[in-house]
């Protein structure tokens, strides 16, 4: 028998999981002591995110108004219809996963290594669809002008539509270069400038009387307030000091500096863990291809893999609710 | 053998992963469709200081949880002891953490509101 079968170590051991209390094996407990310490993880972000909203609760993004990308379609605005996709393909390669671990209990080799497969493509999707996400997230797509509290003013016409700086901005002279370390402050650098300078938007904006500014605020039935002519012109004048195109860590043309934050650091945590998922899929998807569980005469090892793998779905549930529908 | 799980018989589940599949894409359909038109009424009627909607919204997404964590990380099968040592330590912790975070978080937006505090330059 010990010459034939191989053994994971650990049995008759009892500190090394050679007993099974609650009939879970040492593996599969050590997984879910795992994955309740990264729920809290997870749920701290959360609750931080709740915090910053609760605090900003009346200049807080739209994320409908944020996040209305769709491959290949440009210009149309398309609120939640990718991040609807990102979750299907989530949910479906749990779906795949869950049905590898299925096939495991069976020990049926061949159904295991096709769903592992299926289970890592929608996995490389997710993470390919995230990297979208941000790109898009980052270049920003109307640009803004930000205030010195720190506010964002976004521009709209008079149906309500947000219209790009590259449509307001006048073409005046300007001459500016980026502040490179052979210019006069040797000790600072920044790699680029605005497109636009605040006097170009300034003086865009001052000639043509159909634009208007949209404020954070938001109003009483939810959407964000509009000032008319005569308040867009004094705010803009008074109180604008620079133009912010896209996000970074420290501005962002959609609202205040934490919603970007909170985003980069959210979804980044997840898509790391997803990241993570795959390259552990892989490993488990070739072992299985090896032979390794088949001999072992379990497939337990693609179980807890799942296990994972499940959580990194469930948490996303989570993001999804608490980031792009709440 | 060296591991013996919670069943005795493997019978394949796949009817059952099949089901938990659609009733999670049925669930996301729904959201994601209130999530686009955002009815007015749902948008406009508060209860316990949120409005209607989001609480369809959390509601929604426990259920979904719900289902991920029964059928796909099959707590279902697995002892009383450890799905509640699972599902309440997080739960607890989780409903704490959230609690006395949101109501600081409000505080601070009224101190900001009525504080006589300058703090929007």
């Amino acid at each position: 028998m010990e010459a034939t079968v191989i053994r994971t170590g650990t049995e008759g051991k009892t500190w090394g999981g050679g007993n099974e209390p609650l009939k879970a094996s040492y593996g599969k407990m050590m997984m879910w002591f795992f994955i309740v310490s990264d729920a809290l993880t997870f749920s701290a972000f959360l609750a931080a995110y709740g915090f910053s909203r609760f605090k900003f609760i009346d200049s807080w993004p739209i994320a409908d108004q944020v996040f209305n990308h769709f491959p290949f379609l440009h210009g149309v605005d398309a609120p939640m219809y990718y991040v609807a996709f990102m979750t299907f393909i989530l949910i479906f390669s749990s779906v795949t996963m869950v049905l590898g671990v299925d096939a495991g209990h069976r020990l049926d080799k061949g159904k295991v290594t096709l769903y592992m497969f299926l289970t890592i493509i929608g996995g490389l999707i997710f993470v390919g669809s995230q990297a979208w996400e941000w790109t898009n997230f980052i270049k920003g797509e109307y640009g803004a002008v930000t205030t010195e509290g720190g506010n964002i003013l976004q521009f709209v016409n008079g149906e309500g539509e947000r219209v790009a700086l590259e449509d307001i901005a006048a073409s005046l002279p300007s001459e500016r270069i980026a502040n490179g370390r052979s210019e006069e402050v040797w000790f600072s650098s920044n790699e680029s400038v605005a497109d636009y300078t605040l006097e170009q938007v300034k003086a865009g904006f001052a000639s043509n009387p159909d634009l208007l500014v949209k404020t954070l605020k938001t109003g009483e039935d939810g959407h964000k307030i509009i000032l008319n002519r005569e308040e867009s012109l004094a705010k803009l004048n008074t109180e604008a000091v620079g133009v912010v195109e896209g996000a970074n860590l420290t501005h962002n043309e959609y609202g205040p500096p934490l919603f970007a934050d909170f985003f980069f650091f959210i979804t980044g945590f997840h898509g790391f863990h997803v990241f993570s998922g795959v390259i552990i899929n892989i490993i488990i998807f070739f072992n299985v291809i090896l032979g390794t569980y088949e001999r072992r005469g379990s497939y337990e090892m693609v179980e807890k893999v799942g296990l994972y793998w499940h959580f990194v779905d469930l948490v996303w549930v989570f993001v999804f609710t608490f980031f792009y529908l709440v | 053998m060296a591991h013996d799980t919670t069943h005795t018989h493997h019978e394949s589940n796949a009817k059952r992963i099949w089901m938990v599949f659609a009733i999670l894409s049925a669930v996301t359909i729904v959201e994601v469709i209130l999530g686009i038109i955002r009815p007015t009424f749902l948008v406009e009627t508060h209860f316990l200081a949120m409005r209607l909607l989001n609480w369809i919204f959390i509601i929604l997404t426990l259920y979904k949880a719900y289902y991920i964590a029964w059928a796909f990380m099959h707590l279902e099968g697995e002892t009383k002891g450890l799905r509640r040592s699972v599902v309440w330590t997080a739960i607890f912790l989780i409903s704490y953490l959230m609690f006395i975070l949101l109501t600081e978080g409000d505080y601070i937006f009224d101190v900001y509101k009525h504080g006589y505090i300058a703090w929007d330059f």
